[in-house]
Order: structure tokens, then sequence, then C-alpha cells
């Protein structure tokens, strides 16, 4: 599904991302764990394709095709979603109000005329129950004044509306006190299928209990150092990262 | 009509001011120049009577007097007051004014501008009286209304048929001396909208006046006067539109509200004026005067949609005189290429108990420069005055400015006065995220400034919010990339 091949990036001419390899297929779920600053949240943004970030070197594949050259939209309408570390606030915007701009985009994409209201409806119905989301939080606005669990919620449900083939959760984790933490991998857990797949980045292993990954990789300083299974989540845990980078020095 | 994203679409292809065209009618228009054999003339032309005739002249002698000012935050080449032409009425227009005597390239005018007559008519509910240049073409609904005593005319015809109502009120809201725009459109008004709801009635559709400048080198003058009597209602709509030419075109008009006890007027404009090209050539210079005044219980309620013209200046505002009178000011002004707008409004609390709200969200785009100026002010006698104001600037790429001007004067110290001011900026992180959503950064953009005008749309009627919101997203394209 997704193959990165010698990945390159750059922020403002400073080398981020220094040769990356990677490959998922559809059902897998891959978790990349790494120290701060190595690297992982730019992963993530240039598979989204953000802008600030320009590739150098190496390339992208999404199911055969190459993504360098196409636009964020493009991009999701493909089926790729990026659940955000820091989501953004959009005033005035209710979640409602925003899903529907972006289911009706999605569909506009794949030459599909836009859900009519009442399946629309349904679907915010189904799912907001499956994530157990409470309906007036649909009527807030995007993000604005939500707490840390919140925040993440909303992202799980987004995906859960979007049914993306390759989902990102970018430090989901992060900011969530146990029980959110439990509630949101529930949801994901439940969205995971054989056709699509999910990658995760975390700090810590603790997302990894509750959604286990089938595949391990560490990343130091913009490279994948190390790769193994569930286990390799547990050994870093114990042993910490240095353990990592002492080994790559030998 | 459901506004799907396929009409979306089709706005967002087309780039140029939609309005921009010429309808060839035959027009009589005076020659150039103002004195006062023109104003006399205008008059005559109207039919006037002799009050009227003196009210305009004494207009005129004042104007005179007065300087241009020059306050506002606002640069532009002033107009030559002798190179207009103040008087422009399409020929055939007849007297009577039937809708089955328009001119035909006058329906299919508005056709063109989208306010099928008929279609009004038959399928909104609302009653319109059409200005074009000067003259007040159709007053549709005019027999369902006097059923329930509402006169709803041109001003021309009210000074006939109803000169006791017009003389009673003209001018006391915005009295001739007012400002030199006021004084002037005093002078030389060619025509507008009267209204009058009389005791206890509550207008049972929303009344529109929809204004329109085709003539070249004409200034348009139009003169609202709309009364609410004691305990009435009404819901008025005005839109304006102009052909896109090079040169400036002149409007200056004024409107003025009277709410008497316990009446409640709700005043709502969409102007999408001809804001000038992408270079900042022609467009229109729309200087506006435009108040209420509230008696006891009233209530005076102003949203505005700006999102054309290339200068604006103007400033809804409310005298609260009665006790325990609202006044409410909603504006959204948008602003693009080179585009300026100084507009905001003034809040007099005369009376005790009265209360007023202004919430004033400016979003500027390219070259433009965006002002709010806006007064309240608390009278020695106005106790338990409240205040709340907010003023929501919204910035999109570095070119482009947004001002505040509040000045708050309070003389009486049971005062509340509340001013809450942000300025933003569409972030890339926004525009990112809703990319990654799927959403093209154009729609991600009116998203966004839909959001931000929110509190303001719901305050319009419900066909002119659609109208308004579809207005925001044109007024802007472009402006990010």
């Amino acid at each position: 599904m997704l193959k990165i091949k010698n990945l390159q990036a750059n922020i403002e001419d400073k080398e981020i991302l220094k040769g990356i390899n990677l490959e998922i297929n559809p059902g897998e779920v891959h978790a990349i764990m790494g120290p701060n600053g190595s690297g992982k949240s730019t992963l993530s943004s240039v598979i989204a394709g953000k802008e600030e970030y320009t590739m150098t070197g190496g390339e992208i594949l999404f199911e055969g095709e190459d993504l360098s050259e196409l636009d964020p939209e493009e991009r999701a309408h493909k089926g790729i979603f990026l659940s955000f570390q820091y989501p953004v606030e959009i005033p005035g915007v209710s979640v409602t109000n925003f899903m529907k701009a972006s289911l009706n985009a999605h569909r506009k994409a794949q030459g599909l005329e836009d859900m009519p209201a009442k399946d629309m409806l349904k679907m915010i119905r189904d799912k907001s129950e499956l994530l157990e989301i409470d309906r007036k939080f649909l009527s807030r606005s995007l993000n604005q004044g939500f707490s840390g669990g919140e925040k993440k919620r909303n992202e799980i449900f987004q995906m859960a509306m979007l049914n993306p083939k390759l989902a990102i959760l970018d430090e989901t984790d992060s900011g969530l006190d146990i029980d959110a933490l439990k509630v949101v991998a529930n949801g994901v857990n439940k969205l995971r299928s054989e056709d699509n797949a999910v990658l995760l980045i975390t700090h810590y292993q603790r997302l990894l209990d509750y959604i286990v990954p089938d595949f391990v990789h560490v990343m130091v300083d913009g490279k994948i150092v190390k790769s193994g299974n569930k286990e390799l989540a547990y050994e870093l845990e114990e042993r910490g990262y240095d353990w990592v980078k002492q080994e790559k020095s030998v | 009509m459901a506004y799907t994203e396929d009409d979306l679409k089709k706005e967002l292809e087309t780039k140029e001011y939609e309005y921009g065209f010429y309808t060839d009618l035959k027009s009589e228009t005076f020659p150039i120049g103002l004195n006062e054999d023109i104003v006399r003339a205008i008059s005559k032309k109207k039919e006037e009577p002799e009050w009227m005739t003196n009210w305009r002249l004494e207009a005129f002698r004042i104007w005179q007097t007065m300087t241009e000012p020059e306050w506002a935050n606002v640069h532009y080449t002033k107009p030559d007051f002798q190179a207009i032409s103040y008087y422009s009425a399409p020929q055939t227009v007849d007297p009577n004014k039937t809708l089955d005597d328009v001119d035909p390239d006058l329906l299919a005018m508005y056709k063109k501008l989208g306010i099928s007559v008929d279609e009004q008519k038959k399928m909104n509910n609302v009653a319109m009286d059409i200005v074009v240049d000067s003259v007040s073409v159709a007053t549709t609904f005019k027999k369902t209304l006097g059923e329930k005593g509402i006169i709803f005319m041109s001003i021309s015809d009210a000074i006939k048929e109803h000169p006791e109502l017009v003389r009673k009120y003209l001018g006391t809201v915005v009295p001739q001396k007012d400002n030199f725009y006021a004084a002037l459109n005093s002078a030389v008004f060619s025509d507008g909208s009267f209204c009058y709801i009389p005791k206890g009635v509550k207008c049972p559709m929303e009344l529109s006046t929809y204004f329109r400048i085709n003539q070249a080198n004409t200034g348009q003058f139009e003169r609202t006067l709309l009364v609410a009597d004691e305990g009435s209602y009404v819901s008025y709509l005005e839109g304006c539109t102009a052909p896109s030419r090079d040169e400036n075109q002149l409007h200056a008009a004024v409107v003025e509200l009277i709410a008497l006890d316990d009446a409640e007027i709700k005043y709502s404009t969409v102007q999408n004026w001809f804001p000038g090209n992408k270079e900042g050539k022609g467009g229109v210079y729309n200087f506006v005067t435009k108040r209420g005044i509230c008696e006891k219980n009233a209530k005076i309620s102003w949203t505005q949609v700006e999102t054309g013209s290339a200068v604006t200046w103007k400033y809804p505002s409310c005298i609260l005189k009665g006790d325990n009178s609202i006044g409410e000011f909603y504006s959204i002004a948008v602003t693009n290429n080179f585009q300026q707008a100084d507009t905001g409004t003034k809040m007099i609390h005369l009376g005790k108990n009265t209360k007023s709200t202004i919430i004033s969200k400016g979003i500027s785009a390219g070259k433009s420069q965006n002002s709010y100026r806006g007064l309240v002010q608390i009278n020695s006698r106005a106790d338990n005055a409240r205040n709340f104001s907010q003023c929501d600037s919204l910035l999109m790429g570095n070119d482009c400015g947004a001002h505040t001007f509040p000045y708050i004067e309070v003389k009486n110290k049971t005062a509340q006065v509340e001013h809450e001011a942000t300025t933003s900026k569409i972030g890339e992180d926004q525009i990112f995220y809703c990319n990654q959503r799927g959403i093209s950064t154009e729609k991600a953009i009116a998203l966004i400034v839909n959001g931000f005008s929110k509190e303001v749309l719901n305050n319009l009627p419900m066909e002119f919010a659609v109208e308004a919101q579809k207005l925001l997203e044109i007024s802007l394209e472009g402006s990010v990339g």
C-alpha cells in the first residue's frame, strides 16, 4: 500500500529525514517510535504533503502511485488520513459542518454527488455512537475550547467518517489521560480491517498496549535504525532510546 | 432555491465581477454640473410641491458652505461635483408603473441580476422597490401591503401622495446640515423608497429595495425613509449592484429610520457595488449616511454585508432616545485588491436602560485597507445603559491592513460598556488541516470566512444569508495562494 524508499526531506534547508525506508501493507499496524526531534512528525507531514517540507530525495508510493506531485487534498482523496498531534481550531464552523465539507469534497473527487443530508445524518449518528461521542459535541465549533481528549477523539471521529485506507496517527496519545486513551484506542481498533492500515507515531509504549502493532520501528536522527515486532516496544520502554543509539553507534 | 455545491462551483468559476454588464436603455440625463437651477429642475421634473423644492434649496445652500470631510482612513481622488449628472431616468418608465408596462429591457436586466420580479412576487414573499439609476421602476406587492395600511412606494410618489408623512419625518434623523454628503443628498436626491407601517401592524413580508447604477457619469443619491409607528414591526432588505466601469461612480445615499414607541425595525443590506478592478481602477465611491431613532421600548437592528465599492464610508447608527430602547449593529465588511472601507456605527444612548450591541467582522485581503470606526456615547441621563462591542478582524496575506478606532464617551456612572477586539490571520496550519481532510484551499478559505462571519450571517433573513455567503466567497477569490 505505502512504499517509502530512501526518503529525504528538509525544512528551511535543514535536513530532517535522512533516508527512510518503510513498507506498509493492507491490514497492518505499524508503530514508529523514537525520541523527540528524531523526525517522526516530519515523516507524517511529508506523507500528507505539507508544503513547508521539501522532499530532496527518494520516493513515496501509495498504491503504486508517486505522491510527490500531488496536493495534500489529492492525497487525502486517495485515502490518506492524518490524525494531527495539534488539531487546529476553526471558530464558527461546527464539527458537523466541517465533516460535511470534507466528506463531500472526497465524494466529488470520486465523481459522486453530495451525500444526501439524510444519509449524512445517519452516518454521523452511527459513527458517533461507535466512538461514544456525545451528539452535542458535534455542533460545537471545530476544536474550539476542546479538551485534549476531545480533540483527539474528534480526530478519530473524522477518521471513522472518512474511512481512509491509511490512517497516520501522530502522537494521538499525547495529552491524554488513561481513560481518554482507552476510548481513542478502542475507536481505532473498531475501525481496523483487512483493507486498511494504520501508522502510529508515538513517543511512549503505553498506546501500544491498546493498539497492538504488527511492526515497531525505531527512528533516531532522521533514520529508522531498528525494526521488530511489538516486543521491541517493551524493550525500548525498559532500556530507553539510548540503548538503540548506542547499538547504532557500535 | 436550494444552494448546491454545483452552484458554488459555478460561482467560483466566475472570477470577474458578475454584475458588470450594461443595459442599453434610453435615458433622459440632465447635463452635468450642479447649481440652484439643477436642484430646481430635479424638483420640477419630479413634480414636487413647493415645500419640497425649498427644502432641497436650503440643503444646497448649506452644502455650498461645507467642505468634504477628510478624517476617514481612506484615500481617493475627490469627486468633481461639477462633472456629475444629477439626474438620469430610464425614459421608458410608465408613470402608472404596473409591471406589464415595464420596459422588457429592464425586466431582462432584472433577470440578469437574478431578481426576476415575477418570481419575487410569486415565490419569495418579498415586496420590492427597484431603483435603477435614479427612478424607482416597479413597486410590487403594493396592493397586498395596502390592505394592512402599509405604505411602501418610491419616495417621489410618497411626496405627492403622502406629503404630510414625508414632511413630518424627512430630515428629522439626518438633518440637511448633518454632513457634507447628507447635505448633497438632501439637495439632489432623485429617488428612493418610503415605507410607513401603521400602529400595531406586523409587516407580513420582507420589504426590499434593489439599487443599481446603470448610466455612466451619474451619481446615485437615494433617500430612504422608513417609519414604524407604535408597536409595529418591519424587516427591510436592501441590495446594490453597479456595472464595471473604469471611472469612479458616486453613490451618496441617506437612510432614515424612525421607530416609534414599542416598534421594531430590522434593516439588512447586502452591498455589492463594483469594487474596481484588480489594479484598483474604477469602482463606486459609497458615501452613505444611515441613522435610526428609537423611541420608548423600540428596537433598531442594522445588519450589513459589505463586499463591494472602491471606497466605503458609512456608519449605520442608532439614537437610543426612548427609555429601554435597543440598538444593534451586525456588520461584515470585506475588502480585497485595492478596496478601502471605513465603516462602523454610532450608538447614542440618551434614554434610561438603553442597550446596544455591536458585532463587527472585518475581512481584509489583497492590498486593501479595512477600518472599523465606532462611537459608543452614554449621555448623563442614560442611567443603566449597557453596550457590548466586539470587533474582529481577519487578515489574508501580508499586504492588507485592518484598523480599529473605537471611541467611547461615558457621562453616566451607572453605564456598563464592554469592548472586545481580536485580530487573526488565516493560518497555513488551518489551510493544511482542511486540505488534509480533502478540502481545497479556496473552499477552505470560504469555510473559515463563513465561520468567522457566522454571528452576523445568522442575523440576515434566509435568502439573503445564502446570497451573502456566495458574495463573500466571490469577493475573496484568489486572495490566498
